[in-house]
């Protein structure tokens, strides 16, 4: 009977000891046995109530001036999870939100007031990690238990359209939540409203920042070539393409490249397109003239040897080191979040190096939009997040000050790009928000499409290759199209511009 | 009646501890495999965040995967894994047989064991990164190079079709040797010493030794070593997939079969993915097998081989025989 037990035991052991590595399974869809504490019903009319009143209602007046429902009323969960992928939305949060009571010291739950945790859930924008884990996530919000639910999440300009989707219907129509885009958001600048809504003009999301470009160049090197580092004559040098190319002869015979590399350009001509990379039900992908532009530009520039042939792409060792001081690079292509977040820290010189002036072409790069996610059991907190952090004047102004974006406030930027306390040190004491501001008010956005983002980062990828003279023109077009229809299996055709 | 009692069934105890093992295996990989098989007919992916399918579609994906660069790939991992495979089996036998021979009196030969293991314990990932930023243009290499005249101007090695395949090749040659020299070190040291000490008072030099007498007793290890290579190779993924930043290039040659099929896994494509899969488990079946033949000798001590030439010179005679009648 001894040896029955003990055997028994060592099965039981053996199987425990088998099957503990096969916990995460991937993609078990609906089989997902998690518990289901409480009935959505209650939350999904929720969202739409906005008469109630509540003790907590004090925070409000801080937050908007808008006639906005109370936080905690409308809520009846305790977690808001928060998909992201940095912690740069964290830090505005705890900067503006004026619930927050303290994070943890590993950034992963702030706890707010009134005794809800944020929880904040990062995963990196690379290779499309945070996509998908967004969408397993988003693809379980139904099943999900109300505390695991996704309550807001935060997508970029590359795909904003894939989550703004009115068939897929995963983001909250602001509408819905209580805020009146016309009112609420009526100093936010138009072409952030227009990217953040879906097909049928409805907006689905919202953003703190607003991305316009400027060129952030190297004073030493404007003297030794022309003898001034004022921004207005750069600005001269750099007013068109054709311009900038004759300045980029006379850097070059100084032994100075104009830009880092082909890549630094490419949001400036991928901004201009006039048609989106793949129209509403179509599965073909339209080349626009101005990515042919761009492709031509780039050999152009890089074989005469204004471009440096080693740095291949963005955000690479060989393109950080460029931005320090042994390098021979002269300008950069940047916005602001790009000369704070990527310049500053990869700079080893002095300070008050680098200066901005207008870029050749008016462009935006990056943005992170906030969207209310449907199926939240927090509707109240998000609402109040999204007005605290994207619609208010004084947040934003005090977002542009501690972190040097350019928020999405017109007014407040106006304001910023004439009031000293905006200077920058890092700049020289040039005060950057006065050469955002045009830019900003100047900013066409390109039609997007879902299909952006792969197309944006494969053409660069295919043409790559053509520019480092491994393939043919011909040979490029054929591996870009290949490796679109591998990402997207929908798409069908590629039209090239004659 | 008492007889009867006494005969304890002990197979039945064997049956329960595998049955866990077994259960794991349907459960997890049996129920899994078929499902890849079941969908690789299927129209399944997403588009977005809205999912297209499952739609049965015959052998479609069979037919568009065959219409894709799918054999260029196929060319790539095996180029890959051969660049990477003949020198670490070279360096793995060579390093087996002066560790096992008792004359050379290696001194410190666990350290050895260790170092040589060590270079496996880095995750490949972490490999192709440190590979990716020593040889990088700006990179240490490259400054070394440069500073010590031996080139002039820097070189690109992974823009080039032969930099990148050889750092891929290297890399896999130095996770991997390590572990093929301590499993051969293993199958030489199970070669009976008197066989050994015998060919040597026969007076037999140390080439011959290794290809006569080392080589076909270690022959069911190396045929194991070589069917593992094999699948590890075929399944190729983290080190270009870092290296080339999963793009293949340059112009994707060393864009590899499984970067193929994650490439698929982006959209979710389960169709084609699960085309793909089958298509490498046919491969990697076929490779096996060839492999299985040629390294498997089924005729050990050449019993077979002399009764057959025994057979012959019988009828020979016979034949002979009949004649002079």
């Amino acid at each position: 009977m001894k040896k029955k037990i003990i055997s028994a035991l060592l099965v039981a052991s053996m199987c425990a000891g088998t099957l503990a590595g096969c916990g995460s399974k991937p993609a078990e869809e609906g089989a997902d046995a998690a518990t289901e504490a409480t009935d959505d019903a209650a939350t999904d009319d929720a969202a739409t109530d906005d008469a109630a009143t509540d003790d907590a209602a004090a925070d409000d007046a801080a937050a908007t001036d808008v006639a906005a429902a109370p936080a905690a009323a409308d809520d009846t969960g305790k977690v808001i999870n928060v998909y992201s992928w940095n912690d740069e939305f964290r830090t505005r949060v705890e900067a503006v939100y004026p619930e927050v009571a303290e994070t943890s010291k590993d950034g992963t739950v702030t706890k707010l007031k009134d005794g809800c945790e944020i929880h904040w859930i990062i995963n990196p924008n690379q290779d499309g990690v945070y996509q998908q884990k967004l969408d397993e996530a988003l693809l379980q919000q139904a099943d999900a238990a109300d505390d695991d639910k996704v309550d807001l999440f935060l997508s970029e300009t590359d795909y904003v359209t894939k989550y703004t989707d009115a068939d897929a219907d995963v983001a909250i129509p602001l509408k819905d939540l209580g805020i009146n885009p016309d009112v609420d958001l009526a100093d936010q600048y138009d072409f952030t409203k227009t990217v953040a809504s879906d097909g049928n003009g409805v907006q689905r999301g919202s953003t703190w920042q607003c991305c316009p470009g400027l060129l952030v160049y190297r004073r030493d090197i404007a003297k030794d070539v022309w003898g001034t580092d004022d921004p207005e004559e750069i600005a001269k040098k750099v007013s068109d393409w054709d311009t900038m190319k004759a300045s980029a002869e006379e850097l070059k015979a100084k032994g100075y490249f104009a830009l880092a590399g082909y890549a630094d350009t490419f949001r400036l001509y991928g901004n201009s397109i006039s048609e989106s990379w793949v129209k509403p039900g179509e599965t073909t992908v339209n080349v626009d003239p101005q990515i042919m532009n761009w492709v031509n530009n780039s050999k152009e520039w890089l074989d005469a040897g204004y471009l440096d042939k080693n740095i291949k792409g963005t955000f690479n060792d060989d393109w950080n080191k460029s931005m320090g001081s042994a390098s021979k690079v002269f300008a950069f292509l940047l916005p602001a979040w790009g000369i704070d977040f990527v310049l500053t820290p990869n700079w080893d010189g002095e300070t008050g190096a680098w200066a901005v002036t207008n870029p050749p072409q008016a462009y935006n790069w990056g943005g992170s939009f906030l969207h209310a996610c449907t199926g939240t059991d927090n509707p109240g907190h998000v609402r109040d997040i999204i007005l605290a952090v994207t619609a208010t004047k004084d947040n934003l102004l005090k977002i542009s000050q501690d972190y040097s974006d350019f928020t999405n406030t017109q007014s407040g930027m106006a304001e910023a790009a004439v009031d000293d306390r905006f200077k920058s040190e890092f700049l020289g004491g040039q005060n950057p928000f006065y050469y955002f501001s045009p830019v900003a008010q100047n900013i066409k956005m390109a039609p997007l499409s879902s299909y952006d983002q792969g197309c944006v980062e494969l053409i660069q990828n295919a043409f790559s290759d053509y520019f480092q003279g491994k393939v043919d023109f011909e040979k490029a077009k054929e591996n870009f199209e290949t490796a679109i229809k591998e990402r997207y299996p929908e798409i069908t055709e590629v039209k090239w511009p004659e | 009646m008492r007889k009867k009692r006494k005969s304890i069934s002990y197979a039945k105890w064997g049956y329960i501890f595998i049955l866990p093992f077994f259960l794991c295996y349907f459960i997890f990989s049996l129920i899994p495999l078929v499902d890849t098989v079941r969908y690789s007919f299927y129209e399944y992916y997403r588009s977005g965040i809205k999912i297209v399918g499952p739609n049965f579609v015959g052998l479609e994906n069979y037919v568009s995967l065959f219409q894709s660069d799918l054999f260029k790939y196929t060319a790539n991992t095996l180029i890959l894994w051969i660049i990477g495979f003949i020198p670490q089996i070279v360096i793995a036998l060579l390093l087996a047989v002066w560790f096992t021979d008792i004359r050379m009196k290696i001194h410190g030969k666990q350290v050895f064991k260790v170092i040589m293991y060590l270079p496996n314990l880095i995750m490949a990932s972490a490999f192709a990164m440190l590979f990716f930023t020593l040889f990088s243009s700006g990179g240490p290499i490259n400054s070394i190079l440069l500073s010590t005249g031996i080139i002039k101007e820097k070189i690109d090695f992974m823009n080039s079709v032969f930099g990148t395949r050889a750092l891929v090749g290297l890399m896999n040659f130095l996770m991997w040797f390590g572990n093929t020299a301590i499993m051969l070190m293993a199958a030489i040291m199970g070669i009976s010493v008197d066989v050994i000490e015998a060919s040597e008072i026969d007076g037999c030099t140390k080439t011959k030794r290794f290809f006569h007498i080392i080589l076909p007793l270690i022959r069911p290890i190396l045929a194991y070593t070589l069917i593992t290579a094999i699948i590890g190779g075929l399944q190729m993924f983290d080190v270009p997939q870092i290296l080339t930043n999963g793009q293949g290039t340059p112009d994707r040659t060393s864009f590899t079969l499984i970067m193929f099929l994650n490439s698929h896994l982006r959209s979710k494509n389960y169709g084609m993915a699960g085309s793909l899969s089958v298509y490498l488990f046919v491969i990697s079946g076929i490779l096996c097998y060839i492999t299985y033949r040629i390294s498997n000798d089924n005729d050990p001590d050449g019993r077979k081989a002399e009764e057959k030439q025994r057979k012959k010179e019988e009828k020979k005679r016979r034949k002979m025989k009949h004649e002079v009648k």
